[in-house]
């Protein structure tokens, strides 16, 4: 086959490149990487969107709207038969709203007479001006016969509608605001006497059936109280079993069982432990029903399988070098545990517990069970009396219908994360600080 | 005497007991013979010897007086007759250890009266407010009671000093240059850090003992058959002291609104968490990383009462007005659905899967991701055919463990889920959960032994029982995956 012409031989053309589907190939590579990115822009868009809504809904919650008025402390009106040299009760039972309303109708120059424009005034002041005004009186009877400005809370439907939260086009017998009500408003307004003034009692009152005199002041004593009670109690506890289990344990069944145990209350649901504390500290031991002592004590129990995974993961982490120096120096096994390994572990500890302390502090379900959903006006002096905590006092005005405890909810959860948020970023902090590698 | 008095009493001995054997072992230090101890450690096992047993015995103590006492006000108590005006034996015996209470408060001199008409008034003066149906026949005993009480508090208050002494100079007498004393203190420390250790153990113990006594107490009135397979649930709560009217306590649409809304939100949870895994491990640069991550512990670290306020306030009211808009008319979701709560719930545990598939995907062997990418492979595919099949049992086990916490959790399905027990399909409908019912069952006042609050122990059982089972099961395919590699 030497005859073959040149021009008909085929000439090896360069082979086409055998399609192996690279161009789908890569194309499901990037449709893979964008899925993965979309994932986590889903996550943390939530995250924003959450935390937006929140801070939208309640940053107003800090400021409260107050009326300034003279208040004239009359003592014909207080004390009209001049008897508190004798009888003191006569101070706490007088008629003090009679005194703002009146120092109202002076204010507006409405005519005392004209009983249509003094009924419309009704629910322009809260009702707490009685508690305000007795307060005064109490702690200093000599104000009687003088006059005096005091910031009187405004209502909370007036309070709404000074932030500008009520739709006004609505028809006035629909909003809880008449037209009236509004036009003395922005008179109280236009002369400065009417105000918005830093929410301190957000942050003092205990619970009120009125959105305006209630807040957290009972609730941020209730959770003070858990969080030491945790603390002094997960902490040591956590970090002695930890220590046995780490570096005393011999590996038995007993071992295994408290380490099943472990890791298994770990994940066990938080009711479950408001189940334990109602039938076991209320039912059984008898301890009072709503004490922030119980709840602590519940709190511990939950948190203490955070703290000894966080210390035993920190003492494991200290190199056994150390622990052979120690030994090989004549120190007891004792006291190569407390003078070398648990200094050395003590940032991982510190980590592992401040997590769990805010664990601790945003937990509610089982502080429902113990009955902390409890309506407390008092500040609790111990850790047995009646006491609330700020997710229980935010569940309570989630409950709530009226609007202005819907804002008073929603700066609570603010200050909640904020201290979430402070716990977390010092645990952060500590262990990018402190953090050793061996 | 108080025991609060007693306790600080046996403390300070103990201190002074430290101070003194620090003392004495410090004298011989600069003897002849070596000292075996440091000089603390003598003063230590002091005042453990002093303090220790001390308590013990106190504790002991007021146990078992606290037993004789109720004993006692049994035994003198008139024989029950059918006009008895008070309605229990037990009632009988509590109202006499309030009034006992109550009559401490008083001052000694004054003559008591013979009827507890006459004796309210005095009480009240000082701040004692008592059952109106305590009988004038109780004030002798309680009297009594209160003799007994003081006798017996003053014996073992008396006991306990003398033991607390005795232990003290026990501990003195062996100070002794090559006493062991910090041998004796440390195996008192391992003993201690053992019991620390084992209140977990105590822990689980008591969460089922005392799960597992109401529960039985509530069988003695609803067959566990009807528990377990009834299809309705309508508790009817009962007035106080009717002995509880027949409610109907069926499980199931508790059950099946449970794992529906665990359902619905594992569906979110689980792809999103699994592919942000995915990405964090293999594609994100460190700088995106160092964001990220901290922001997902962020999300974690948000309360579920937060969650569960957003999907009441903002997300549900925003469904309900979307799925109007788009019929334009009746909403069909409505503003509490399996829906909503399991979409927030699913966001929730996003933080949860990721984490946890993130260690898991980690663990997978260097060699492995290599050798798929050496062959050719894009990391797509090497993800898909090579890491996820070798991860899948870590995974299996991560997506466990997050079910579980799924199914317990409470506050989200509290707000969100609604109350009513309902069957259904519909995913935009409201159905209710077993933590929703144990916690509606349990505000409020309680009774003890009605039906309707013991069955929420009931609840709570099945839940630790179903959450119990999925951890193990969880627990032992992550460990043993984990050793897989190593």
């Amino acid at each position: 086959m030497t005859d073959i012409p040149m021009d008909t031989m085929v000439r090896a053309a360069a082979h086409p490149r055998r399609d192996i589907g690279l161009k789908a190939r890569y194309a499901a590579e990037r449709r893979f990487r964008i899925y993965g990115g979309l994932a986590i822009s889903v996550g943390l868009a939530f995250l924003a969107i959450m935390l937006i809504t929140i801070v939208s809904k309640g940053y107003t919650a800090f400021w409260q709207t107050t009326v300034t008025l003279p208040i004239n402390f009359d003592a014909k009106m207080i004390d009209p038969s001049n008897k508190r040299a004798t009888d003191p009760s006569v101070l706490i039972k007088a008629n003090y709203p009679k005194l703002a309303e009146s120092a109202l109708i002076a204010k507006l120059g409405i005519d005392p007479s004209n009983k249509p424009m003094v009924m419309k005034l009704k629910g322009f002041l809260s009702e707490g001006a009685r508690v305000q005004l007795r307060d005064i009186v109490a702690a200093d009877p000599s104000v009687i016969g003088t006059t005096r400005d005091v910031n009187i809370l405004a209502a909370a439907n007036l309070d709404s509608a000074f932030k500008g939260q009520i739709d006004l086009s609505v028809e006035e017998a629909r909003r809880k605001v008449s037209d009236q009500q509004i036009a003395w408003m922005n008179k109280l307004k236009a002369d400065g006497v009417m105000a918005e003034h830093f929410n301190t009692g957000l942050f003092s009152y205990g619970a009120s059936s009125r959105p305006e005199t209630s807040g957290m002041g009972v609730a941020i004593i209730g959770s003070f109280y858990m969080m030491v009670i945790v603390l002094l109690l997960a902490l040591p506890i956590g970090v002695a079993a930890s220590i046995y289990l780490e570096e005393f344990a011999k590996k038995n069944r007993l071992t295994d069982l408290i380490e099943v145990n472990i890791n298994n209350l770990a994940a066990v649901p938080s009711i479950v432990f408001g189940l334990l504390g109602l039938a076991v500290f209320i039912n059984f031991l008898g301890m009072p029903r709503s004490a922030a002592f119980v709840g602590g004590l519940v709190l511990t129990l939950m948190t203490l399988p955070t703290i000894i995974i966080a210390t035993r993961a920190a003492l494991a982490a200290v190199p056994p070098s150390i622990r052979s120096a120690a030994l090989g120096l004549g120190a007891s096994k004792m006291q190569m545990v407390f003078h070398h390994i648990l200094p050395l572990a003590a940032p991982g500890i510190l980590t592992g517990t401040i997590i769990g302390l805010a664990r601790a502090l945003g937990e509610t379900a089982p502080l429902l069970l113990i009955g902390m959903v409890a309506f407390v006006a008092d500040y609790p002096t111990t850790p047995f009396d009646p006491a609330t905590a700020l997710p229980v006092q935010i569940y309570m005005w989630a409950n709530e219908a009226e609007r202005a405890f819907v804002e008073r909810m929603s700066g609570a959860i603010i200050i909640l994360l904020v201290f979430l948020m402070a716990m977390n970023i010092t645990a952060i902090v500590l262990r990018r600080r402190f953090e050793r590698r061996w | 005497m108080s025991s609060l008095l007693v306790l600080a009493i046996v403390v300070a001995i103990g201190v002074v007991a430290f101070l003194i054997g620090r003392q004495r072992a410090a004298a011989h230090e600069n003897g002849t013979v070596k000292p075996h101890s440091r000089a603390h450690y003598h003063g230590w096992w002091a005042f453990l010897l002093a303090v220790l047993p001390a308590l013990l015995l106190l504790a002991v103590w007021n146990i078992g007086s606290s037993f004789y006492l109720d004993r006692h006000i049994h035994a003198v108590l008139p024989e029950r007759t059918a006009d008895s005006k008070v309605a229990s034996e037990a009632l009988d015996v509590s109202l006499v250890k309030s009034l006992a209470r109550g009559l401490r408060q008083l001052d000694g001199n004054t003559a008591l009266p013979a009827t507890f008409a006459e004796l309210q008034p005095l009480l009240a003066a000082k701040g004692v407010a008592l059952a109106s149906d305590t009988q004038d026949y109780m004030i002798p005993i309680a009297v009594e009671t209160n003799k007994v009480q003081g006798m017996l508090g003053w014996f073992g208050a008396v006991v306990t000093l003398a033991l607390s002494i005795a232990g003290a100079l026990y501990a003195l007498r062996q100070i002794a240059p090559r006493a062991r004393a910090r041998n004796s203190v440390e195996t008192l420390m391992l003993w201690g850090l053992l019991a620390a250790s084992t209140i977990a153990i105590l822990t689980t113990i008591g969460i089922v003992l005392s799960m597992l006594f109401q529960t039985i107490t509530f069988f003695e009135s609803v067959s566990p058959i009807s528990f377990f397979f009834g299809t309705v649930w309508d508790p009817r709560f009962a007035d106080a002291g009717s002995g509880g009217s027949r409610g109907q306590f069926g499980l199931i649409p508790l059950l099946a609104g449970t794992l529906y809304i665990a359902a619905v939100a594992l569906l979110v949870a689980v792809p999103i968490g699994l592919m942000s895994a995915v990405y964090m491990a293999e594609y994100a640069s460190a700088k995106v990383r160092g964001v990220v991550k901290p922001a997902l512990e962020l999300l974690a670290g948000i309360p579920t009462i937060v969650y569960g306020i957003f999907a009441v306030v903002t997300l549900g009211p925003f469904l309900r007005d979307l799925s109007a808009a788009l019929t334009g008319g009746s909403p069909f979701i409505q503003g509490q659905s399996i829906f909503t709560a399991g979409l927030v719930m699913g966001v929730m545990l996003i933080p949860v899967v990721s984490s946890l598939s993130d260690d898991i995907i980690t663990a997978v062997p260097r060699a492995m991701r290599d050798g798929s990418l050496g062959l050719g492979a894009t990391r797509s595919e090497t993800i898909k055919r090579v890491i996820l099949p070798a991860a899948l049992p870590g995974i299996v086990g991560a997506i466990l463990l997050t079910a579980s916490r799924a199914i317990g959790e409470t506050m989200i399905v509290v707000l969100a889920a609604g109350v009513a027990a309902n069957l259904t399909v519909n995913p935009f409908e409201a159905m209710t959960t077993i933590t929703v019912k144990i916690v509606n069952q349990l505000t409020g006042d309680l009774e003890f032994n009605s039906p309707q609050t013991l069955v929420a122990f009931a609840l709570g059982l099945t839940l630790f029982a179903l959450t119990l089972v999925m951890n193990i099961v969880a627990l032992y395919i992550v460990r043993k995956y984990r050793e897989q590699y190593e």
